[in-house]
């Protein structure tokens, strides 16, 4: 079970908000969750209302109202590509059509492997690095065409090592 | 025309000194010091009037004066909070970015004085949950400044304790807005609360709380160690200082640079930011203020960049993210761009702003993809004016600004689009 196995960590999100006011800890509590399980499903938003003592509806609505938190399958890798203004005149189309056409997947699908999830999202403050992206969270700037594949490679590798991924972004570097 | 240097940087110090980011570094160059004054030697309503005097406005996009905000803080209701908005989403904008990763200490210590100024034991970091790195980051940082008595417990002898928190949110634009961060922040949907009351009486669980931005609370203890008049020596009379601005897009250096407020767009793009990438296609418009603002084009150049000369050109300065764009993007994409981007972020609270968006980018889409009609252009105008200043929030009316710019500056742009259509 979630608390019992991350017990330390969870209580020391508790401990940053009032007593009284620990659905404060849904978030953190959430992104947990999901680098646990591998995504949002009904038990695991069952268990976090739990911890909470929230209702189960209240949890549900907050995992559908933000981008970061999964309800379905993804992959061990997210791919987060910004196809913003001004990223969408600077390269980020390219990219996109280039992942597409790399990994054998439209943006929005998980590859057969369940390696890479690829995403086109809203603007993630890096616009001087267009085109970037975010895999797990962590940036990857200017991905120039030539720069694609090692990096795809390099992410497929860390994964096949067994590094630890979290889909949260809780080991983000930079 | 020179460009006009500016001596040193008041928030992106990493600019002047390496390494500034290690907590050692900071210290050899006086890190932390104005944090001891503050608490030790100066009362809070001092330190107020400092801030008050040097005339520091929020960096966020308001504009609104930082002392001000901060006096509007009812002394007797306990306890305060002070939450700092890291929520960094606007289009255009990464300066926040750069101050998290490369100068958090002066942040983190911004914090601590601006605590003690308002009477808050416990302040809340809210940062986007995509800066994954800078959150974590940052919890190493207030580690460091706790093991060395910088954060936590009986600062300095004072008697006086401020705890900072670090909580990433969790990619919801709306939640910069800060009484969306707010209700985030209590682990509910990101949607804004009707005001008054103000965050200032009623914010965080209902308690008197100051939102303010990171480079504005980065920007205190500079104020603090060098004076208002210092500060005041930057930037014009009504906008003082400094602002770290973000450009971005056609341009040949884009990246933060850290500017005296009112110097004109056209040193700014040409003399800062190294002019157009490519000579052949020159400038088309500009999203002066991030993806919210009102777009301006080459008859504008002369602007000086500050609040008030913006707002009276009918635009803003917002948060400090210019987008410049070259005459190879067409307008009907960017504009569909744009308000995809707020249909995506809209909250879903009230309609004008729920509906209306899409019904932008229903259109917009439609004549981007070779279907426009005849009659589409004053179709996205009259779905403007229905949003414009009905939304419960500001976003619902940033989705106009692409709108209304599209048509003030590009109109035969957009009806030969549709021409070619028919």
């Amino acid at each position: 079970m979630l608390y019992e196995q991350h017990k330390a960590e969870i209580d020391g999100i508790l401990a940053r908000y009032p007593v009284d006011r620990k659905r404060s800890a849904l978030l953190p509590l959430l992104y947990l969750a999901q680098d646990v399980y591998g995504r949002l499903n009904r038990d695991s938003i069952r268990e976090v209302a739990e911890i909470l003592d929230l209702p189960y509806t209240d949890v549900f609505e907050v995992v559908g109202f933000y981008t970061l938190f999964y309800n379905e399958d993804v992959g061990k890798i997210v791919l987060d590509v910004c196809d913003d203004v001004p990223c969408c005149f600077c390269g980020a189309e390219e990219l996109v059509a280039d992942l597409e056409n790399r990994l054998g997947i439209k943006a929005g699908e998980t590859t057969k492997d369940k390696v890479f999830t690829l995403r086109r999202v809203k603007c993630i403050a890096a616009c001087d690095q267009a085109p970037v992206l975010q895999a797990n969270l962590e940036f990857h700037n200017r991905v120039l065409p030539d720069k694609v594949e090692a990096m795809l490679t390099k992410l497929r590798n860390d994964v096949e090592a067994g590094k630890p991924v979290s889909i949260s972004g809780r080991l983000a570097e930079r | 025309m020179p460009k006009t240097e500016i001596k040193e940087h008041i928030v992106m110090r990493n600019r002047d000194i390496e390494n500034i980011r290690d907590l050692d570094v900071y210290l050899a160059n006086g890190g932390y010091a104005m944090a001891k004054q503050a608490l030790t030697s100066m009362t809070p309503a001092a330190i107020i009037d400092e801030v008050k005097k040097s005339g520091l406005r929020g960096r966020g996009g308001a504009g609104f004066p930082t002392g001000v905000k901060w006096s509007f803080v009812p002394k007797e209701l306990n306890p305060k909070y002070l939450v700092v908005n890291a929520d960094e989403s606007e289009p255009g904008t990464f300066n926040n970015h750069e101050i998290i990763d490369e100068n958090p200490h002066q942040l983190l210590e911004g914090i601590v004085i601006s605590a003690f100024a308002i009477g808050a034991n416990v302040a809340y970091i809210y940062i986007r949950g995509e800066f994954a790195y800078g959150a974590r980051f940052l919890e190493q940082k207030i580690a460091e400044a706790r093991e060395r008595g910088l954060i936590g417990k009986n600062l300095f002898g004072s008697g006086y304790d401020v705890e900072i928190y670090v909580h990433r949110g969790a990619g919801a634009y709306i939640c910069g807005e800060e009484t969306a961060l707010l209700e985030s922040l209590e682990g509910k949907i990101g949607q804004p609360r009707l005001k008054p009351p103000f965050p200032a009486v009623a914010g965080l669980y209902a308690k008197p709380t100051v939102v303010n931005n990171v480079e504005t609370l980065t920007n205190v203890p500079r104020i603090i160690e060098k004076g208002a008049d210092w500060f005041r020596s930057f930037g014009t009379e009504k906008s003082p200082g400094t602002k770290a601005v973000s450009i971005s897009g056609h341009v040949k250096n884009p990246g933060n640079y850290e500017i005296p407020l009112g110097i004109t767009i056209r040193e700014f793009i040409f003399d800062w930011a190294g002019g157009m990438r490519d000579p052949n296609l020159p400038l088309k418009f500009i999203i002066p203020g991030g993806a919210s603002s009102n777009w301006l084009t080459e008859e504008h150049l002369d602007l000086p960049m500050t609040w008030d000369d913006m707002a009276a050109a009918g635009t803003m300065l917002g948060s400090g993210a210019m987008v410049v764009l070259d005459t190879s993007v067409p307008v009907v994409r960017a504009a569909l761009k744009v308000d995809e981007f707020f249909k995506h972020e809209s909250c879903g609270k009230c309609s004008p702003c729920r509906e209306g968006t899409h019904f932008l980018v229903k259109v917009w889409e439609r004549i981007d993809e070779g279907h426009g009609r005849v009659g589409d252009i004053e179709l996205l105008a009259d779905v403007g004016k229905q949003m414009l200043g009905k939304c419960f929030c500001p976003l619902g009316d940033s989705s106009v600004s692409a709108v209304n710019s599209a048509i003030k500056f590009f109109r035969p742009e957009l009806d030969a689009a549709i021409d070619a259509q028919h």
